[in-house]
């Protein structure tokens, strides 16, 4: 392709807290409008704000995980317009000192690592919410002063899943921090793009636009798409890229323009005065940093040198902390060097009941203990069920809460490995089945196949499918 | 008795020797205002303060014993019109108390249901630009009692009020209590608490009292000042008790005549009236030296930036969605932005456009540098002035402003030539530094004179002790005007 | 530095102020006199000076993230020009 594509991604994340950026209310999600708010965040006359401890903690934690350096000197600035969302007609946001700059995020895309910039993190407050109706907009406040922080990245990423690798590290990265939901459909996590192209070998950036009102992981990686072959298609056609932002319509799959007369911006940013700055000295961000976890790219290494697990099996395994916590358990839990047969039935059978049962793929939510999938494993290694089986078993499990052991007792699935019993079941089979039998002799291998899964059939798929098949190419021969 | 001529001092002692009560008291406002306001208009809604009454649940023990206090329009009353005498917070009743109204009510004092008028969001020095009408002077009602505090200032000159609190952005507590003789205070930035002051410069407003001496002023300032962990602005220092200072003692206090104040642009009859001043303290015991803070020029235009930028900000808030006045126009046509432009277009005076145009300037794309940056930095100098000259005076002397009072509508008309009646008071809003306002003299046309005393951060004793002396020991603060 | 209509529309309209002709004639006109005033600080040399955002040196002032009662809805819309049900009632915003 003669065009590539460069890509910056501006993310809010709303830190969670229990009160507020500036004033005392409650954060809760989904109460009557307007009940959670107070003369401080409703922006009435004469009030004042004044800054959530926690906020603070949460924006150097997630600046120090994203290798920024924190600013030992931050402060808040007014960014002002006028909207109905905004109480005050301005936002307390950071303009010329944010919390943290010049960090960065290594994420996993094919073809190995990459390494993308973060420009800055800083924090602001949330606006309201409006509801239009026919002839009327309604507003609802009580979002208004939630803390965001802000965390834009370098134009650093070339590709939509580039973009979508990157903002599932930062997601990951942050969960594991405990100071954020980020989740997107919850509006908990917003992602806007700005989205050039330009031909191959250029360094200068191209005229960008900017990409709004994406909803889901998905949608970023569709919008992304959608507004890269649209720049190409144009420019190919003649034309000309605009600066302007652009909307993202999920349902359509299309990106449109918002047409709002692009006046020139002018937010005229200065220092909040009802906010003396904020003076972080070495020794506080120092304890700030001690209360940082081990995070995700950490573990994924650790991962792979202390269990010898492949990257690709780090990789999925890191991606939510309780998960990894709870596969580090069962690793460590598994006897013998070679964690192997665990991880493939985390990665594998579990992983996919997680997708189906909770959407989240959240291995914990099945709710089974390490030494219960361990002793699964153990029957499925001993060869004493089939994997298959142990599958079924393992849905059982979820279901009934009981261990694969009962189960396996229950149901009566031992595998039969005994030649002798199995032999009976076998002379059964040859003689029902002449002309399979014929077909093997003749050298149709795949008949071979089909005659043992009729013995595992008799059998109920008790019968070690080995042995079975041992078994009768003996009697054929 | 003419309760209504006394200080608060006074009617405590009168109430604790069981001589008068607080239905007295009231009654007597009440006759006081009846017969006076007619004509000074301290009020912005005088024929409301029949209603006044006496708060029936103050305690006989509290300190203040349920004695009203005045309230200027911009300082938040629950459940009372707090309108900063514009039309675009009309009918305004904020659904909370600022910090100093509840400390007040605290304290035992009955909150005067009906507000002090003042200029328009605090933007002038004549109470001119008021919503409501001008106020005018108690000694003379052909002139203006100065602002933007000129309702309080007038209403405690003209015996209307016990005292009263009134707001300082750049001198609009001293300047009216100059031009109406009363003592008037700016606190040292931090001192007192802003939340619930309707915001005109965040980073220079102050509340303060005016009141008919300085033993009233040094009461009430101890109610009011103090930490609010509700203005993270406010200071975590120890309030003294501020009566403490009240010493008729100013001997080897040090004191500093800027030259820059005395230069042209000074009314003579001013001039003169402040140097017999600072000779009075000179015999009293005071050594008094001419200093210099040389950047005094570049105070207004410094000012005119920092605080209309600010309240260009601070205003956006007026915009018809939530509050106050919304132009009323056919609903289903207006689109937002329509909206806006009308319910600001109309709610707003002159003055407040004027000044939210000169500050969104000041910070607009490409001017930002130029104008506000640079002012942030002139100030960084101002603020240098005082603190050199405070490394050896305890005090510095000034008159309050270069003039007495002005005839209405004698300057209404020339925004540069009003604003620079805050010549004087406007360095030490922009030092953050205290200043009180006391009465020196008067004109021979018979307008108070007022002289300016100011301190370092936090020494508003330094103040209280010069201001008492000096008072002790002068006549002016007796005389009231004739009504 | 000249203050002409362009400049005061453009700056009334980032206020969202509507002046009528004659105001922002007269607006003009005084805002050059005061912006030509102000222009006194172009002599100052602010080299090497830091600008003053905040008088005193006060910092890190917080507030524990503990939740406070949030204020009744009777209270919130008791001044909304136009109360709808329970939210704010603005005109319709058409984007």
């Amino acid at each position: 392709m003669k065009y590539e594509a460069v890509i910056g991604l501006e993310v809010h994340v709303q830190l969670k807290t229990n009160t507020k950026i500036f004033c005392g209310c409650s954060t809760e999600f989904g109460r009557e409008p307007n009940s959670q708010v107070c003369p401080v965040c409703l922006g009435f006359p004469g009030v004042l704000p004044v800054l959530n401890k926690t906020v603070l903690e949460h924006a150097v934690k997630i600046s120090l995980a994203l290798d920024c350096s924190v600013q030992e000197y931050t402060k808040f600035d007014r960014k002002n317009y006028f909207y109905p969302d905004l109480p005050k007609d301005f936002q307390i946001s950071q303009y010329d000192l944010p919390v943290g700059r010049d960090g960065f995020l290594d994420i996993t895309v094919e073809g190995g690592e990459k390494r993308v910039g973060i420009l800055r993190v800083h924090l602001e407050e949330d606006a309201g919410k409006l509801i239009h109706k026919d002839d009327i907009s309604l507003v609802d406040f009580n979002r208004a002063g939630v803390p965001l922080l802000e965390i834009v990245s370098r134009p650093e990423m070339y590709s939509p899943e580039e973009a979508h690798a990157y903002l599932t590290a930062l997601k990951s990265a942050i969960e594991y921090l405990d100071v954020a939901d980020c989740d997107m459909e919850k509006g908990s996590l917003r992602c806007d793009a700005n989205v050039s192209i330009r031909p191959r070998g250029e360094r200068e950036l191209g005229t960008k636009a900017e990409v709004k009102n994406m909803n889901s992981f998905k949608g970023v990686k569709d919008a992304l798409a959608y507004e890269i072959k649209r720049q190409i298609e144009s420019v190919e056609n003649g034309g000309k890229i605009i600066q302007e932002t652009r909307l993202w319509d999920a349902k359509n799959g299309k990106t449109f323009s918002m047409r709002s007369k692009e006046e020139a911006k002018d937010y005229r940013y200065f220092p909040e005065p009802d906010l003396p700055p904020f003076v972080m000295t070495l020794e506080n961000i120092r304890k700030i940093k001690e209360t940082i976890p081990e995070l995700p790219r950490e573990k994924a290494a650790r991962f792979i040198r202390e269990y010898g697990l492949s990257a690709y099996d780090a990789g999925i395994l890191v991606v939510n902390k309780k998960d990894a916590e709870y596969a580090e358990e069962c690793m460590r839990a598994y006897p013998g060097e070679n964690k192997k047969p665990v991880v493939n039935w985390l990665i594998g059978p579990l992983l996919s009941e997680a997708n189906n049962r909770t959407g989240g793929g959240e291995l914990t939510a099945l709710g089974i203990l390490p030494e219960r999938l361990i002793e699964l494993v153990g029957f499925v290694q001993a060869e004493q069920i089939s994997n298959l089986t142990g599958k079924s078993v393992l849905t059982d499990m979820i279901d009934t809460r009981e261990s694969a052991a009962d189960i396996i007792k229950r149901r009566n699935l031992i595998q039969i490995s005994d030649t002798g019993s199995l032999e009976t079941h076998i002379e059964e089979i040859i003689k029902a089945n002449v002309q399979s039998v014929e077909s093997y002799k003749q050298g149709k291998t795949g008949a071979l196949m089909f005659l043992v899964g009729q013995v595992m059939k008799k059998t109920q798929g008790k019968a070690n499918p080995k042995v079975v098949q041992e078994l009768l190419k003996k009697k054929l021969a | 008795m003419e309760l209504a001529k006394l200080t608060c001092h006074e009617l405590l002692d009168l109430i604790g020797a069981g001589k008068t009560s607080l239905e007295d008291i009231f009654d007597d406002l009440r006759k006081r205002i009846g017969q006076t306001d007619h004509k000074v208009r301290a009020y912005v809604r005088n024929s409301q303060t029949e209603n006044a009454d006496v708060c029936p649940e103050i305690c006989a023990q509290s300190i203040l014993k349920g004695i009203p206090v005045t309230i200027k329009d911009n300082i938040c009353t629950e459940g009372l019109n707090t309108e900063c005498c514009s039309r675009i917070l009309s009918g305004f009743r904020p659904p909370y108390d600022a910090t100093v109204i509840r400390k007040l009510k605290e304290a035992g004092a009955s909150i005067f249901p009906v507000k002090a008028n003042m200029d328009e969001f605090a933007f002038g020095s004549s109470t001119e630009n008021s919503y409501f009408g001008p106020t005018r002077n108690p000694w003379d009602v052909k002139y203006v009692p100065g602002g933007s505090s000129g309702g309080s200032a007038a209403a405690v000159a003209a015996d209307e009020a016990v005292w009263a609190l009134g707001s300082d952005t750049g001198g609009s507590i001293r300047q009216p209590a100059a031009f109406c003789g009363v003592v008037g205070l700016k606190p040292t930035y931090g001192r007192v608490s802003r939340y619930g002051l309707i915001a005109f410069a965040s980073s220079l407003d102050q509340i303060g009292p005016l009141t008919k001496d300085v033993r009233d002023s040094a009461l009430l300032t101890n109610i009011i000042a103090g930490y609010d962990p509700r203005d993270s602005t406010s200071v975590d220092v120890e309030v003294p008790d501020y009566t403490g200072a009240l010493v008729k003692d100013v001997k080897g206090l040090r004191v500093g005549i800027p030259k820059e104040y005395f230069v042209e642009g000074i009314d003579p009859e001013v001039k003169r009236t402040v140097e017999d001043a600072i000779q009075k303290l000179k015999d009293l015991g005071g050594i008094c030296k001419e200093i210099s803070l040389p950047h005094t020029r570049y105070a207004v235009p410094v000012y005119y930036i920092i605080a209309t930028a600010e309240a260009s900000s601070n205003l956006a808030r007026f915009d018809g969605v939530q509050y106050g006045y919304r132009s009323l126009q056919d609903k289903a046509k207006t689109s937002l932005i329509e909206m806006y432009a009308r319910t600001r277009g109309e709610g707003f005076g002159q003055e407040a456009k004027r000044r939210i145009l000169l500050g969104t300037f000041a910070l607009s794309h490409g001017y930002y540098d130029a104008y506000y940056l640079r002012a942030l930095k002139v100030r960084t100098l101002i603020k240098r002035d005082f603190d050199d000259v405070f490394k050896d005076c305890d005090c510095v002397i000034t008159p309050t402003s270069p003039t007495p009072a002005f005839k209405i509508n004698e300057r209404i008309e020339d925004p540069l030539k009003m604003y620079l009646s805050d010549l004087y008071t406007i360095s030490a809003n922009l030092a953050g530094i205290p200043g009180i306002s006391i009465p020196c003299g008067f004109t021979k046309s018979g307008l108070p004179v007022g002289l300016q005393i100011l301190a370092g951060s936090f020494r508003e004793e330094t103040l209280f002790r010069a201001a008492y002396t000096y008072e002790q020991s002068t006549p002016w603060h007796l005389q009231k005007p004739e009504l | 530095m000249a203050i002409n209509k362009e400049v005061v529309d453009h700056v009334a309209y980032l206020a969202r102020i509507r002046l009528s002709d004659e105001e922002t004639v007269r607006l003009a006109q005084q805002l050059e006199g005061i912006v030509a005033f102000i222009d006194a600080l172009k002599n100052v040399n602010v080299e090497h000076i830091s600008p003053t955002s905040h008088i005193l040196p006060v910092q890190n002032v917080l507030r524990d993230d503990v939740p406070v009662r949030s204020l009744p809805i009777d209270k919130v819309l008791v001044n909304a020009p136009q109360p709808e049900g329970d939210f704010f009632g603005v005109p319709k915003i058409i984007e």
